[in-house]
């Protein structure tokens, strides 16, 4: 049955995809493939749907793929397929990772890991800026030319954005969401509008 | 805590969760500087932030959805096992909405000129938000010469390796345990600073 190979599906990617819904996406494209469930531009779609839509990457994929394979119900069973990993492995490590968090194994542990964490956090920045500011992958090439001819790859506008952003963030005290819907009325002013 | 503020907890944490899944863009990484803003500034319910900095690395270093992971995780900090299940609906429920509406009605919305230029505003939103959030973990994190090496490092690792992630995570908790066996002072003078200090 349709609904229950989508739960196996989602439950297996939520299961072994490590580092977040961006890493999801290669496994998805997988299984869609292989299960002959949407064709190549659908595919493209759900990623730009996914990026384009608030909420965890995951969710919006799997959402996206079982109700264009299923319906309803099939967007249902996908999405539940693929947080019950979550869910469950978190109950099990938070019953001991908040017994154990002042052990001082778990503060060596931690020493180690938060620094990682700090780096994992500013390659998702520049990953997301590839997209965003520049124009393309930051490759050695990209970054010479980024002293020759910056205006060739960065994009002025966006840049601005991230500017007023970045400054909206630091300086005052505005909500990050309030700082997201700003960003969404300059990116239509100067994208769109101009 | 009686049953009645019980509930009424469980329902402000499904709330919160539900604004945050409804706003941020950009998934797992962006949200972290919300859930901060909700869950330490505006309601309180975490005191430290470093606890949740703790929170946010198991999230990243098990499988699954960066941002379902971290919500699930600070609910049950917030309200133990049903604290973490209303956590996660919250997150989960208004994407599964509205992408729901999406594949239903409107499937090209993505093409559309006036999204597409607010998203390009948005997405330089969101590197501005990672940034700020990467800045935050290294302000708690990142306390001497090792750590700062560290931190560098993986940025190395992954941008120029393509290393995944789950593997740096691996390699900064050996070299923690590398260093509670060979200079346990150094992580006592980190304690004393604070460094994991209420």
């Amino acid at each position: 049955m349709i609904y229950i190979k989508l739960l196996l599906t989602f439950l297996k990617i939520g299961l072994f995809s490590f580092g977040g819904g961006y890493a999801m996406i290669p496994m998805i494209e997988k299984e869609i493939e292989g299960n002959g469930w949407l064709s190549a531009s659908e595919f493209f779609d759900i990623v730009a749907i996914a990026e384009m839509t608030p909420g965890p990457i995951a969710v919006n994929s799997a959402t996206f793929v079982g109700y264009k394979t299923a319906g309803f119900l099939g967007g249902l069973t996908a999405t539940i397929g693929v947080v019950i990993p979550s869910l469950v492995l978190i109950l099990i490590i938070s019953r001991f990772f908040f017994k154990f968090q002042k052990h001082p194994l778990n503060t060596a542990v931690f020493y180690g890991v938060r620094p990682v964490i700090a780096g994992l956090i500013a390659t998702a920045a520049i990953f997301v800026s590839e997209t965003a500011i520049f124009k393309g992958k930051l490759t050695t090439n990209l970054i010479l030319k980024l002293f020759r001819h910056p205006l060739d790859i960065i994009n002025v506008g966006s840049i601005f954005i991230f500017a007023v952003s970045l400054i909206a963030l630091r300086r005052t005290k505005l909500h990050p969401i309030l700082v997201i819907a700003l960003s969404g009325a300059l990116g239509i002013l100067i994208f769109y509008v101009l | 805590m009686d049953k009645r503020t019980n509930i009424k907890l469980l329902i402000d944490i499904f709330m919160t969760f539900f604004k945050i899944g409804s706003v941020t863009f950009g998934g797992g990484y962006a949200m972290i500087p919300i859930i901060e803003r909700e869950v330490i500034t505006n309601k309180g319910w975490v005191k430290n932030e470093e606890e949740i900095i703790d929170v946010f690395a198991v999230s990243e270093s098990i499988p699954g959805a960066i941002a379902i992971n971290s919500s699930t995780f600070v609910g049950y900090k917030i309200a133990g096992k049903y604290g973490a299940i209303a956590a996660m609906l919250g997150v989960v429920l208004p994407s599964f909405i509205i992408i729901t509406l999406i594949a239903a009605f409107f499937s090209k919305f993505q093409d559309n000129e006036i999204v597409q230029a607010a998203f390009m505003g948005i997405r330089s939103a969101v590197v501005a938000l990672i940034l700020m959030a990467a800045i935050k973990v290294a302000k708690k994190a990142v306390k001497d010469k090792l750590s700062t090496i560290i931190t560098l490092v993986t940025i190395l690792l992954i941008l120029i390796l393509d290393i995944h992630a789950i593997f740096t995570v691996i390699g900064g908790a050996l070299i923690g345990l590398i260093v509670y066996f060979a200079a346990p002072h150094k992580l006592e003078d980190i304690h004393e600073e604070g460094g994991n200090g209420n």
